[in-house]
């Protein structure tokens, strides 16, 4: 029995680090998480909404789970008083930036891991690596290091990511669960989750969700024909405003 | 009730954008403006991004200025042939207003220049509004009539008069060069396409007073050309920048409809300078809450956004 768990932890740390990101791992895997919603449907009554992911480890453990969107360019533009009044003047391109980052942890996250799987796993916002657009590179350090930090506090601010590390909440003591928001300015994309588990100090096993932020129904009708046939929406949108002036102009005319 | 709009990418109240289409719907009524220079300021204070306010803004006033049109086409008070000389002039004015507005959108600027544009406007207009009116409470509390204060005829020695291609406007009753009303149209053109506005505030003076035009064809042929200026700024905007709102559009028309059946039957039963008085002071205020934020140092002076100012 022993030696059984043994072999099978050892071979999923062996599949672990082998394929982080294989999601075949999962059958081998010491941690399974779900999410109750695979998608995250913004709607014409859309003001943020919550997921829920639930999971269960293998023997004890602590969890960590890393919600992070899709990777993009962001610009941070710096405002100076120009003449009176404050206008953007300098700006920094970021590469590879994500646009939405959460983080729940079962522990403090600094007494779970050390600070170099933290940094390697990119664990929290404060350790995501920040990387400098072409347009941006002959920068200094002092500057590139003001920018990013303006970067993930503008985020912050806005919701897109973590302040603090949110709750892995544990039920018995195989089983948990998370709670993330997603607030109404999300971005749309593929999303990934990733569901850490830690043992001693270490991240043991691991597993990888994709997670869909999308608009349906008539919110992405009018958001993709807005940008797939821009012309033809912007007729359509002359011919809605001609008609609704005529009906006006009748309803003023009985009057 | 909240609505996702899905081209601004927020989510505000229902109640509140078509509270916001009635008021100013009942502004415009009751003063007979447009209202876009009320419109676009108050989106953008609730937190619809500049751009879109503006490209939407523009969608919304072909509304208007379409049932207006309809009503001053009746009385028989477009001067075509003028509003078309308008019109060509606006429709160049515009496309340069539009690409200048997505260069700057590129620059990360465009936000800063709608406002600039909107402080400079409105303090100039609510300072003029506000002269005038006081000025004409106070006369007629001293006892004056004002009732006969026709615009004065222009003498034709001025340099507008000196201009080649003269054209002769029949409606109008004028006689004057093509260049007018062309770059009076360009100018205008430039406004619509970078504060979403209609413009009437600034055409219809610089018809009575630039180009002579009798003050009863001014507005139904400021207002012909108006629909076909921002019409041209729609289609522009939502092709080159994608910022045309149309549930924003429709929640806004929605309210400022019935809003401004209201407003004019309020307008008939109030007085006219009183109420010209109170209008100067809102545009003030608009104006000055705007100049404000423009010169009080922000919490923060880092804002992230994608390139290309999306």
């Amino acid at each position: 029995m022993h030696l059984v768990r043994l072999t099978s932890a050892f071979l999923s740390l062996f599949v672990t680090s082998l394929c982080l990101n294989d999601a075949r791992a999962q059958s081998t895997n010491e941690i399974v998480a779900a999410l109750d919603d695979h998608v995250v449907a913004i709607d014409t009554s859309f003001s943020g909404s919550k997921v829920l992911l639930f999971g269960a480890t293998e023997g004890e453990g602590d969890v960590i789970v890393v919600v992070r969107g899709p990777s993009r360019d962001e610009v941070v533009r710096k405002k100076d008083r120009i003449m009176g009044v404050w206008a953007n003047n300098e700006e920094v391109t970021f590469s590879g930036t994500p646009v939405f980052y959460n983080i729940a942890t079962s522990a403090t996250l600094t007494e779970m891991v050390p600070a170099s799987t933290r940094q390697r796993l990119e664990l929290g916002p404060d350790y995501l690596n920040s990387y400098l657009a072409s347009n941006s590179r002959d920068i200094g350090d002092a500057k590139k290091e003001e920018f990013w930090a303006a970067l993930l506090r503008n985020k912050k601010n806005n919701g897109l990511y973590a302040s603090e590390a949110a709750q892995v909440k544990f039920l018995g003591k195989r089983l948990f669960r998370a709670d993330f928001f997603f607030p109404p300015n999300i971005p749309i994309g593929t999303y990934l989750v990733y569901v850490y588990l830690v043992k001693d100090k270490d991240v043991v096993s691991s597993q990888i969700t994709p997670l869909f932020v999308s608009k349906i129904g008539a919110e992405a009708k009018i958001y993709d024909f807005a940008h797939r046939h821009s012309f033809a929406y912007g007729i359509i949108a002359v011919i809605i405003a001609l008609a609704a002036g005529w009906v006006a102009s009748v309803v003023f005319r009985k009057k | 009730m909240n609505i996702y709009l899905p081209i601004a990418e927020i989510s505000v109240n229902m109640f509140l954008l078509l509270g916001m289409g009635g008021a100013v719907g009942f502004l415009s009524g009751m003063f007979g403006v447009g209202g876009g220079f009320m419109m676009t300021p108050l989106l953008i204070f609730i937190g619809v991004p500049p751009t879109v306010a503006v490209a939407t803004g523009a969608n919304q006033i072909v509304a208007s200025s379409v049932s207006g049109v309809i009503a001053h086409t009746r009385r028989k008070n477009v001067d075509f042939k003028m509003g078309f000389m308008l019109l060509i002039g606006g429709v160049v004015g515009s496309t340069s207003g539009v690409w200048i507005f997505t260069a700057l959108t590129a620059l990360g600027q465009i936000d800063l220049v709608i406002k600039l544009a909107y402080v400079l406007f409105l303090s100039v207009i609510g300072s003029l509004m506000f002269i005038e009116s006081a000025r004409a409470l106070w006369r007629k509390r001293c006892g004056y009539n004002l009732s006969g204060n026709a615009h004065k005829r222009k003498d034709h020695s001025g340099w507008q008069h000196k201009l080649p291609f003269k054209m002769r406007f029949r409606r109008s009753k004028l006689y004057i060069s093509a260049l007018l009303p062309l770059s009076v149209g360009f100018v205008v053109g430039i406004l619509v396409a970078i504060m979403g506005v209609g413009g009437g505030f600034i055409i219809v003076p610089a018809m009575i007073y630039l180009l002579g035009m009798p003050t009863s064809v001014v507005i139904g042929t400021s207002l012909f050309q108006i629909i076909f200026v921002t019409a041209n700024v729609t289609i522009l905007q939502s092709t080159s920048n994608q910022t045309v709102d149309i549930v924003l559009t429709l929640l806004l028309l929605i309210g400022g409809v019935i809003g401004a059946q209201f407003g004019a039957r309020a307008g008939m039963k109030l007085q006219g300078e009183q109420l010209r008085v109170l209008l100067a002071v809102m545009v003030l205020s608009v104006c000055l809450k705007l100049g404000f934020d423009l010169i009080v140092t922000p919490d923060d002076l880092f804002n992230v956004g994608l390139p290309g100012g999306h």
